[in-house]
């Protein structure tokens, strides 16, 4: 089993200045965090490599950061402006017992992330979901459409920080 | 004999005809309304439940409240179907399954038409079933109904096959397509009753014995997919088709569907009843034969008919509440590559005995 | 000139056998399958915004709803998320009390998977006699927290209460009882000879394609890989108990068939009994609660949970920033991933064995749509 140390050391070694940080101050998880546009060739390098083996994509997710400038607006709500969103991956390999877990952060006004959901065929719909609730747009991905929101749902991206209700969806009263 | 009593009685043919016509209808509601009764109860206590105990003692009346209950609905009928064959349908199939009971023998007293081509007529009929189902799966204008007459169409018409075959084999023996003079050839003891090689003397009635054995079952198996029963339910696949040909229908005419295939699996029933197991015959000779009440005969004999017809109903209830459903692939497989062939061959070896 | 066109079959999301509110799309050449396309979301109750909004024990009664036929499972992997964020062990009793509760719970949800997966291909009677015996965990569910299906019983750090007068007495008379039922299915169900034929070398799923789409739980087991969080990531006390982890072994076709997936699940049932046995002559006597804070609030961190739940691999990523309510909760559910295979599963198949696949991939709508 390698540690986060040196799997980080290792995509250090690879990718250079795509590999940004190894994040050890937050408790229980320690966080490589990588650069959104070189996610697939990373993974691709992560699943292939002889000695890391990620085979399995636990977990995808769509985090909003809420790291920018609040804005208040007339109405007294408040929007946020700036900051990031972040895409958290949890990998595993399943034959050498390694985890490890990446992140990318991407802007808020326009965030793309690499899509991975060739690397492992799971992520496509963890993709489209965190493309739902955060609207992240994942290059490349095959199908990126809503999936548990309807398809027509134009009032944003329900998980962000500053997500509003709508006040009417198709004549039905949204609010309760 | 009932429609010259009937004739004698009321000095007109046309009377006794229709009072002998209707004579089946009076037969075929009530039993209907007592086999649905019995399928709930069956497959309750199969399943350790009691089933409907609230209506009547043990629940007797529950179909009886079903059916009104059915009447009074609103009859649904959808914007796009085709209402002239959404109507038709129903009244057809349950048509088929009904003109099947006309010739029939109930008892050597009773058939609604003592025609020589009696089984014949009864095969060619139930065909008509197959022409209300496509209708009923076509007018509905639903995928899942269309699914269900086509496989419904498919599955009917290729187990005719088997049974035809069967029942050639019958004839053969007997030399005759009249299902009185088929079940006159089988007496009174259960020993020359058709499965058991009817009543030939002597040593070809063992050789012949087995191959009864296989026509029976063979009968048994396509009778079942005839009237779209488990483990040959595709047609109305619950699961998969939702309710296939009759998705759409609601009310009476989902009743008369309802009616038509309890109506049904009795017909095939006293039709494998009459061809292999004696018909109207009593297993063991006639009380009224031994008392000297001549009279007492017939009622025997109905008695021992409707017996047989609702045990192999039964059968058909046990099989359906304990086997899965096979997939529409296999079912044309076990027909066309099991079924028909045995059949065959059986009806050869059958038919060279006889020669012999 | 002749040309033929494609069928576009709309099942559900009003549909005997597609398990909840699931809508597949399915394109058709006659009644072969080309392609499925499932749309989700009609169940869905932002779970995850939710969260956000509630204090962390406020959660659990939320947790209970995404498989709400393993409830208890639900709230055992997420009480142990909060506990591992919160660094704090529970009393032996409460392990062992939360064990039981999880396999009874995890045999509750296998009855459920085996019994509609005859009715899937036709077969209603051994539905009802697994219900007649789920039943009675529910019952023993009932008489240790009032509820039968949505139990809020495994709390953050305890229980919120201690097992009734006589559990171990009536859980070991249902064992018993059991036992019989599982042999009563097989001879029923699972050696049927039309049962065999309709899931035997049906729906395969390979190993390694099983391991990309991230594929848990007893769906990965049929494919052959011994893959069990409760081994490999034990949580809990379950490295305390004696239990083998079945595998599919491909007895009437090739391995990973749907026969496979089903059986499967019958195996585990019986494992679970073993550890339900082993648990009860354990048990030991203490308290049920641990020492809490009033207010529970973690320090800043992340960490991502996992526990095996009858579906597949349970998972809890938690993002805490120091305050009374989480600032992200993102569920693993087993379900919605597993569901996503279907696509790759059907293609070429017939119409009755997307039924036959489906059943046997064992989805829970309130899961997969959160």
């Amino acid at each position: 089993m390698k540690s986060s140390e040196e799997i980080f050391a290792i995509l250090k070694e690879k990718f250079g200045d795509a590999v940004l940080q190894l994040n050890t101050k937050l408790p229980k998880e320690a966080v490589i965090e990588i650069a959104p546009l070189k996610v697939t060739e990373i993974c691709w390098f992560l699943r292939d490599n002889e000695e890391l083996q990620f085979d399995n994509l636990i977990l995808l997710t769509g985090l909003d950061d809420d790291n920018g400038e609040k804005v208040k607006l007339e109405d007294g709500t408040t929007e946020t402006k700036g900051g990031t969103l972040s895409v958290v991956y949890h990998l595993e390999s399943m034959k050498l017992g390694n985890r490890i877990v990446l992140r990318t952060a991407t802007g808020r006004e326009n965030p793309e992330v690499e899509t991975v959901s060739k690397v492992w065929a799971c992520a496509d719909w963890h993709e489209r979901e965190a493309y739902d609730m955060f609207g992240i747009k994942f290059l490349n991905h095959p199908d990126l459409r809503r999936i548990l929101m309807p398809y027509d749902w134009e009032a944003g991206y329900p998980l962000r920080k500053d997500y509003k209700n709508p006040e009417f969806y198709h004549g039905m009263k949204v609010p309760y | 004999m009932i429609y010259e009593f009937l004739a004698n009685l009321f000095g007109s043919d046309i009377i006794a005809s229709f009072i002998s016509g209707a004579l089946p209808f009076v037969f075929v509601v009530p039993f209907a309304l007592f086999a649905v009764w019995l399928e709930r109860k069956v497959s309750a206590h199969m399943q350790d439940r009691l089933g409907p105990m609230r209506v009547g003692y043990h629940g007797w009346l529950q179909t009886v409240a079903d059916i009104l209950k059915l009447i009074q609905k609103e009859d649904i009928t959808a914007t796009d179907t085709d209402k002239k064959l959404f109507n038709i349908a129903p009244v057809l199939v349950f048509m088929g399954s009904y003109a099947a009971f006309a010739a029939i023998p109930f008892s050597s007293a009773y058939i609604g038409s003592g025609i020589d081509l009696g089984i014949l007529y009864i095969v060619a009929v139930s065909g008509l079933v197959v022409a209300g189902i496509l209708m009923a799966g076509w007018a509905s204008n639903n995928k899942y109904s269309l699914y269900g007459a086509v496989r419904s169409a498919a599955q009917v018409v290729s187990y005719e096959i088997p049974t035809v075959i069967v029942i050639l084999t019958v004839v053969v023996v007997v030399g005759s397509l009249n299902l009185t003079k088929i079940t006159e050839f089988q007496t009174s003891r259960f020993w020359d009753w058709m499965i058991f090689g009817g009543s030939i003397a002597g040593i070809k009635k063992l050789i012949l014995l087995p191959f009864m054995v296989i026509g029976f079952i063979i009968i048994y198996i396509s009778s079942l997919a005839e009237t779209n029963r488990t483990p040959f339910d595709i047609p109305e696949a619950e699961s998969e088709l939702v309710g296939g040909y009759h998705t759409e229908y609601s009310g009476m005419k989902f009743a008369m569907f309802f009616l038509a295939e309890y109506a049904n699996m009795f017909a095939v029933s006293a039709i494998a009843a009459t061809l292999f197991l004696g018909g109207y015959h009593s297993p063991f000779g006639y009380f009224g034969n031994l008392t000297g009440m001549i009279w007492l005969v017939p009622i025997e004999q109905f008695f021992w008919f409707t017996a047989k017809g609702i045990f192999f109903v039964f059968v058909q209830m046990w099989l359906r509440w304990t086997l899965p459903r096979l997939r529409v692939d296999q079912l044309m497989t076990l027909c066309w590559k099991y079924l028909i062939p045995i059949a065959f061959v059986n009806f050869l070896i059958v038919a060279l005995i006889m020669v012999l | 000139m002749l040309k033929t066109e494609q069928m576009v079959l709309n099942m559900g999301p009003q549909h005997p056998s597609t398990h909840g509110v699931l809508r597949l799309e399915l394109e058709l050449e006659g009644e072969v399958i080309i392609n499925v396309k499932p749309h989700l979301g009609y169940l869905h109750r932002c779970f995850e915004k939710h969260c956000e909004a509630m204090t962390y024990p406020q959660i659990i009664p939320y947790v209970d709803r995404l498989d709400y036929l393993a409830s208890m499972n639900n709230e055992m992997g997420y009480a142990i998320a909060v506990e591992r964020l919160l660094d704090i062990k529970v009393p032996e009793r409460v392990e062992y009390i939360r064990i039981i509760m999880a396999e009874l719970q995890r045999i509750a949800s296998h009855m459920v998977a085996v019994g509609t997966y005859g009715i899937d291909i036709g077969a209603f009677t051994p539905f009802l006699y697994l219900f007649r015996d789920r039943e009675r965990i529910l019952t023993l569910f009932e008489k240790t927290c009032g509820a039968r299906l949505l139990y809020n019983y495994i709390w953050v750090g305890g229980l919120s209460h201690d097992l009734p007068i006589n559990f171990v007495n009536e859980t070991r008379d249902f064992l018993k009882d059991f036992k019989k039922t599982v042999i009563e299915v097989n001879n029923l169900l699972s050696y049927n000879k039309i049962f065999i034929e309709r899931t035997a070398n049906v729906g395969v799923l390979p190993v390694d394609s099983a391991i990309n789409y991230g594929i848990t739980g007893p769906n990965l087991r049929a494919s052959g890989l011994k893959w069990d969080i409760r081994r490999n990531d034990p949580y809990s006390i379950y490295d305390r108990f004696d239990f083998e982890i079945p595998v599919g072994e491909g007895k009437h076709g090739q391995v990973g068939d749907c026969w496979d997936r089903y059986f499967l699940r019958v195996q585990e049932m019986v494992q679970s009994i073993r550890i339900i046995e082993q648990a009860l002559d354990q048990l030991p006597e203490g308290e049920i609660t641990s020492a809490l804070p009033k207010r529970i609030k973690p320090v800043e961190g992340q960490i991502y949970s996992r526990v095996e739940n009858p579906k597949g691999e349970l998972g809890f990523f938690i993002v805490s920033k120091g305050q009374l309510q989480p600032f992200r909760v993102k569920v693993r559910p087993p379900s919605f991933i597993n569901l996503s295979v279907l696509g790759e599963l059907c293609k070429g198949h017939l119409i009755a064995d997307v039924v036959a696949i489906l059943g046997s991939i064992d989805i829970v709508l309130g899961e997969v749509d959160r």
